[in-house]
C-alpha cells in the first residue's frame, strides 16, 4: 500500500489481546471490533506478536501470562485497581500500564459516602428493624451519630479520595489525608503516618491502591489510634485492612462501626460480621453502575487509540 | 420551678425526660390509661406541654388544659399543634429549628444514596450468603442526577448544598421563588417532577401541602424517578405511592415518614427498591441533646419572663 502524503495509511486495524471476560458480558465488543482486531485469552498461544492487551476486570496478569506475550508494550486495564497485574515485571520490560479509575471515581466516591452515612445514621439497620415489624412493638430505633463536624481521614488522595473529600466538605466535615507523598496543591492537612491520621480523625475512608507497601495498612495500631468512636469505610481492596484484627475490634466494640465494600477473600465475609448491626456489608459493588461501565469502555478505547497513534496514554498508573 | 406542672406527651428522649423531672413537676402522658383519665385528674396542674412530631397539642388537649401557657415542641414541625387555637388563647409555642437542619438534610442524602445504590439490599444480599452464589446487580449512579426539592427553607437549602457536592443540577418548588439562588424554580410540583429524577419533600406540612405528592406528580416523575420523604407522611398520598411502586410506575422511594406511624403499608415491606426508616430524621445523639436543651431553654425563659429562644407563636 503506498502512503499518501498528509493522510494516514489505510492500515489494518490494531490488534488487541483481550484478557478475561467480565461477569456482565463483554458489552462493548462491537465498539472494540469497529476499531480494532481482537484476540481472546483462549488464543493466547498465537499472540506472540501482540503489542497491546486489554485486561478486563481483575483477570490476573502473571509473569507467565507476560512470558507468553513477548512483544507486549502496553496493558490497558479496565479496572481502577491494578494489584492483579505483575507490575514489577511490566516495569522491567518497559510495558506501560493504564487503569480505569478516572471512569469510576465518582461512583466509588458516592458509594463511600453512602456506606459512611449508613453506618452513622444506621440506614440498613433501621430498614431491617422496620421490615421485621419491630417499630410498633419496640418503639423508636436507637439514635445514630451526626456527620457534620466530624473529622474525616482519607487514606489515599488519588482520583477517588479527592472526590470523597469534595463530597464530605459539603456535609461540614473536616478533611485530612495520608498518601505516599504530600500534595502541594491540596490544602487539607497531610499526615505522613496513617496512625497519626487516625489519631486525629473520627472516620477513616480507605481509597488507596493495594501494593506491597499498603498491604494491611489498617491494622490494630491504626484502629487503636482511631479510637472507640471511630468508623472505617473501605472502598479500596480487602487486604488494605488486617481483616482478622478489624473483626476483633468490631466484635469487642473497640471501634464504632465499619462500612465495607471489599474483603480479603471475596466473596467470603467473616461470619462474625454477619451478626453485627454496626457494620454495613456490600458485595464489591462500588463501580457497578451503567454509567461507570460506559465511562470505563470509553476510557479503555481512548487509551487503546492513544497507544496505536503513539500518543501518551490518558490514564497511566 | 419544681411546682410547675409540665406534661410530656411521649417518651421522646431520656435526657429531656430526666431534666424535666429535675426542674419541674413532670407528668408522663403515657403513664395514664387514657387521655380522659389524665385530663380528669390533672388538667388544672399543667402549665406547659412538651410535644413531639408524634403527639403534639391538638384542639382537644388545649381545651382540656385551661392553665396551659406554653407548648414547647421537641421538633421543628408544627403540624401536630393547633396553632390557631394557641394564638387565640395566648398560648406560646416554641420549636427546635436550626439545630436539626443538618441531620435531616444528611438523612435525605443518605436515603437518596441508599435507594439509588441499593445499599440496604446489598447488605441483605451479603448477609444471606447470596454473594457466594453470584454477583449483585447494576445500581444507579447518583453523581450528576437531577434533584428536585419541594420547599427551599432551611432543610431544603441544606439538601441542595449537599447535592451540589455530587454535581447534581438542582431545581425546586416553593410557595414563592427565592431570590439569590442558582437553582431552577418551577411554579408547580408537577412541572418540577417532570424535570427531575429525584424528588425530595422538604417543606412544612400544612393543609395546602397535604398529599403534595399525588398520582399526577408520581406519574410525572415516572418509572426512573425516586421519591424521598423526610417531611411528614401526610405529604404523600401513601396508597398512590404504594401502587405506583408495586406496579413499576415509580422507580423507587426512600421514606423516613409514613401516614400512620409506626404502621407501614405491608406492600412496601416486600419491595427491594425502597428504603424504609422509622422516623429517624433528627435521630442522632448530638442533635437530640441540642433539641432537648432548646426545649428546656425555652421553658426556662418562659417561666422566668425572659424572651423565648425559638418562638413560633
Amino acid at each position: 500500500m503506498a502512503a499518501i502524503t498528509g493522510e494516514a495509511e489505510a492500515e489494518a486495524p490494531g490488534v488487541v489481546f483481550v484478557h478475561g471476560s467480565p461477569p456482565f458480558g463483554l458489552p462493548f465488543k462491537d465498539r472494540l471490533l469497529s476499531r480494532f482486531q481482537l484476540i481472546h485469552t483462549s488464543e493466547l498461544a498465537e499472540s506472540s506478536h501482540v503489542k497491546v492487551m486489554l485486561c478486563m476486570d481483575h483477570t490476573p496478569v502473571t509473569s507467565q501470562t507476560l512470558h507468553k506475550l513477548p512483544s507486549l508494550e502496553c496493558i490497558v486495564a479496565s479496572s481502577a485497581g491494578v494489584d492483579h497485574i505483575d507490575l514489577p515485571t511490566c516495569r522491567l520490560r518497559g510495558i506501560a500500564v493504564s487503569n480505569g479509575s478516572q471512569a469510576f471515581s465518582e461512583d466509588v466516591a458516592d458509594y463511600a459516602v453512602a456506606l459512611l452515612m449508613d453506618v452513622l445514621r444506621k440506614i440498613s439497620a433501621g430498614d431491617r428493624y422496620l421490615r421485621s415489624g419491630l417499630w410498633p412493638a419496640k418503639g423508636d430505633y436507637p439514635l445514630g451519630w451526626k456527620l457534620g463536624g466530624k473529622r474525616v481521614g482519607i487514606v489515599g488522595l488519588g482520583n477517588i479520595g479527592s472526590e470523597v473529600a469534595k463530597r464530605l466538605v459539603a456535609f461540614g466535615c473536616g478533611i485530612a489525608y495520608n498518601s505516599r507523598k504530600k500534595r502541594p496543591s491540596v490544602s487539607f492537612p497531610y499526615y505522613a503516618d496513617v496512625c497519626d491520621l487516625a489519631a486525629n480523625s473520627d472516620i477513616l475512608v480507605i481509597c488507596c491502591a493495594l501494593t506491597s507497601e499498603t498491604h494491611h495498612i489498617i491494622n490494630k495500631d491504626v484502629m487503636t489510634a482511631l479510637g472507640k468512636e471511630g468508623v472505617i469505610i473501605n472502598v479500596g481492596r480487602g487486604s488494605l485492612i488486617n481483616e482478622k484484627e478489624l473483626v476483633q475490634f468490631l466484635v469487642e466494640g473497640q471501634i464504632r462501626g465499619a462500612g465495607l465494600d471489599v474483603f480479603e477473600n471475596e466473596p467470603i465475609v467473616p461470619r462474625e460480621l454477619l451478626e453485627l448491626d454496626n457494620v454495613v456489608l456490600s458485595p464489591h459493588n462500588a463501580v457497578v453502575t451503567p454509567e461507570a461501565f460506559e465511562a470505563m469502555q470509553e476510557l479503555a478505547i481512548a487509551n487503546l487509540e492513544a497507544f496505536f497513534s503513539n500518543k501518551p496514554l490518558l490514564s497511566p498508573i | 420551678m419544681e411546682s410547675i406542672g409540665v406534661l410530656l406527651t411521649s417518651p421522646m428522649n431520656p435526657y429531656l425526660e430526666q431534666e424535666l423531672g429535675k426542674r419541674f413537676k413532670l407528668f408522663r402522658f403515657w403513664d395514664f390509661p387514657s387521655a380522659d383519665d389524665f385530663f380528669r385528674e390533672h388538667s388544672k396542674s399543667i402549665r406547659a406541654v412538651v410535644g413531639s412530631s408524634f403527639i403534639g397539642a391538638d384542639a382537644q388537649m388545649i381545651e382540656a388544659l385551661p392553665k396551659m401557657e406554653i407548648v414547647s415542641s421537641f421538633s421543628v414541625g408544627l403540624d401536630k399543634i393547633d396553632l390557631v387555637r394557641c394564638k387565640e388563647k395566648g398560648i406560646r409555642v416554641t420549636n427546635t429549628p436550626d439545630v436539626l437542619t443538618e441531620d435531616v438534610a444528611d438523612l435525605a442524602l443518605a436515603l437518596i444514596l441508599a435507594t439509588l445504590r441499593r445499599i440496604c439490599e446489598s447488605d441483605r444480599y451479603v448477609r444471606s450468603g447470596a454473594w457466594k452464589r453470584g454477583d449483585f446487580k447494576l445500581t444507579t449512579k447518583f453523581t450528576g442526577k437531577s434533584v428536585g426539592i419541594i420547599g427551599l427553607g432551611r432543610i431544603g437549602s441544606a439538601i441542595a448544598k449537599r447535592a451540589e457536592g455530587f454535581s447534581c443540577p438542582i431545581s425546586y418548588h416553593s410557595r414563592t421563588e427565592k431570590p439569590g439562588t442558582n437553582y431552577k424554580y418551577y411554579p408547580s410540583v408537577v412541572e418540577l417532577a417532570s424535570n427531575c429524577q429525584i424528588l425530595v419533600v422538604a417543606c412544612a406540612l400544612t393543609p395546602e401541602t397535604r398529599h403534595i405528592i399525588n398520582r399526577e406528580v408520581i406519574n410525572a416523575l415516572g418509572p426512573k424517578g425516586v421519591v424521598i420523604n423526610i417531611g411528614r407522611g401526610l405529604h404523600v398520598d401513601e396508597p398512590e405511592l404504594v401502587s405506583a411502586l408495586v406496579e413499576g410506575r415509580l422507580g423507587g422511594a426512600g421514606l423516613d415518614v409514613f401516614e400512620n406511624e409506626p404502621n407501614v403499608p405491608e406492600e412496601l415491606l416486600a419491595l427491594d427498591n425502597v428504603v424504609l426508616l422509622p422516623h429517624v430524621g433528627s435521630g442522632t445523639v448530638e442533635t437530640r441533646k441540642d433539641m432537648a436543651d432548646l426545649v428546656l431553654g425555652n421553658l426556662e425563659a418562659h417561666f422566668l419572663n425572659k424572651p423565648l429562644l425559638t418562638p413560633v407563636v
